[in-house]
């Protein structure tokens, strides 16, 4: 398995999209601790930046890399080796590499600039989202057989967690304004990775006064350390499904 | 050696395989022939793993192949259509193949890298090839590893006369040491003096297997290209 994941890893390094998308993570992520004096609020600045393309990254670029290594992988189904093997490779140097340049780009001037539980806590998400969208996208493209079809499919994914989701939780609440929602607001943020790594940090930040009541319900549920550790597990969950999926497919997948 | 018994196999509505049941032995060198789309290169893969039957099952060496994946080591596959990645160049597609399926008791077959003058071209990237090379670099591999059974996919089609004289006379002499050898192929006259079973596919079916005597007695006919062809036209 470790020769593989060398290939893979080898194989995207070299890729030019990678080393441009550190390179532009690290030259926002400097720019942002260098333009505020408070590295606090430079935090905040990068925070939406990484909501945003951290998984879109991710995800469409494991996407295209799965689709143009079919032939890769053609070649290896027909060697002695486990289909599992070669599957999780593959997740594997995805996986690796994007954390990698993540790390690399944005983890490093976090850790220079604000070391903070804060700076730490954007760290760990930044990376988990990594890993979850990577998994949601060899899911996408091991289901889907069209290249054009299967980046379609991982960029409508992409705007639902990032964008509509938001309108749809927006539009609930507003229609059910007279029930208390409050509690069922923190069931329902499980089911969108991208905001539970925003509600994890924000609640670092001490803004949650901000967000009204359901802000001191989020503060009650995740500002403790039992909040912290299960939504946590409901993010590493969000990386374990999509690729235990996924993984079940491509064994029985015909090449 | 490999049993294939009553593997069917089906892509939406088309049956690529039906009901197919083939056993092949040791020493064997057997002609898969049949129409295009006759489902030969299907059976190949089934064989091989990469495509799963619906129903069915395949034994190689007496275990079932479904959910294992050691038996490939004994198996050395040249594709019709070889894709390899296309960033990589030859020696690092080698070296690979080398790297992950690296056999400790045989030292690899290299005769027909250098047959095939491969050296020279080690430096070159796979996407800028021509089919012919691609096809030498998927029958190097393919014999590379020593495998006691060698599936070959339309060997000679793209190879010029030249080179598809070196790859017949390897096939030769690996049928000397008493390997398996299943060819896929519609250009015959080539390989005639090479096999010894036939197998015969039609519409996903399989329509015969037979040994060549008994097929040249059956027809009347010497060649084994008329005598096909007496049997497609009956």
């Amino acid at each position: 398995m470790r020769k593989i994941i060398k290939y893979v890893i080898a194989d995207i390094l070299r890729n030019k999209i990678v080393i441009a998308y550190t390179a532009f993570l690290l030259v926002m992520s400097l720019s942002v601790f260098m333009l505020e004096d408070n590295a606090s609020k430079g935090l905040l600045s990068l925070l939406n930046i990484i909501l945003l393309i951290v998984p879109l990254v991710s995800i469409v670029f494991s996407t295209i890399y799965i689709y143009n290594s079919s032939e890769f992988i053609e070649l290896l189904v027909s060697q002695p080796l486990k289909r599992k093997t070669i599957w999780l490779s593959l997740f594997s140097g995805l996986a690796g590499s994007l954390s990698l340049s993540f790390f690399v780009g944005a983890g490093i001037p976090i850790l220079i600039y604000q070391a903070s539980p804060t700076g730490i806590m954007m760290l760990l998400t930044g990376l988990l989202l990594s890993v979850v969208f990577v998994s949601i996208a060899i899911l996408a493209s091991v289901t889907t057989r069209d290249k054009a079809k299967g980046i379609g499919k991982v960029i409508l994914l992409w705007l639902y967690f990032s964008i509509l989701f938001d309108g749809l939780i927006l539009f609930l609440l507003f229609q059910f304004a007279d029930y208390p929602l409050e509690n069922a607001m923190v069931a329902v943020s499980a089911f969108n990775p991208i905001d539970l790594s925003r509600i994890l940090i924000l609640l670092q930040m001490d803004v949650s006064a901000l967000m009204g009541y359901t802000g001191a319900i989020f503060r009650n549920f995740f500002g403790t350390q039992s909040g912290i550790i299960l939504a946590i597990c409901v993010l590493l969950l969000w990386a374990i499904t999509p690729l235990w999926l996924s993984l079940r497919r491509f064994i029985t997948k015909d090449l | 050696m490999i049993i294939i018994s009553n593997v069917s196999k089906k892509f939406g509505k088309l049956k690529a395989l039906d009901d197919v049941s083939i056993t092949c032995n040791r020493g064997e060198c057997i002609a898969l022939i049949g129409p295009n789309g006759s489902g030969k290169t299907t059976l190949v893969k089934t064989v091989l793993g990469m495509v799963v039957p619906d129903s069915g099952f395949i034994t190689f060496n007496g275990k079932n192949i479904l959910h294992d994946w050691e038996y490939r080591k004994d198996i050395g596959y040249m594709p019709q259509i070889g894709r390899y990645p296309e960033n990589m160049t030859i020696g690092q597609v080698l070296d690979m193949m080398r790297d992950i399926r690296h056999a400790k008791d045989a030292s690899p077959d290299e005769e027909l890298i250098e047959a095939f003058d491969l050296n020279a071209l080690m430096n070159k990237r796979m996407r800028t090839l021509s089919g012919g090379t691609r096809q030498k670099v998927s029958a190097s591999l393919a014999f590379l590893f020593n495998p006691g059974v060698l599936i070959l996919d339309e060997p000679t089609a793209g190879l010029d006369p030249l080179a598809s004289g070196i790859l017949k006379e390897k096939i030769t002499a690996e049928k000397e040491k008493g390997k398996l050898i299943l060819i896929t192929s519609h250009v015959l006259s080539e390989l005639d003096d090479l096999i010894t079973q036939v197998i015969y596919m039609q519409e996903g079916k399989l329509k015969f297997h037979k040994n060549i005597e008994a097929l040249r007695t059956d027809t009347g006919e010497m060649q084994l290209t008329r005598a096909i062809a007496s049997i497609m036209t009956k």
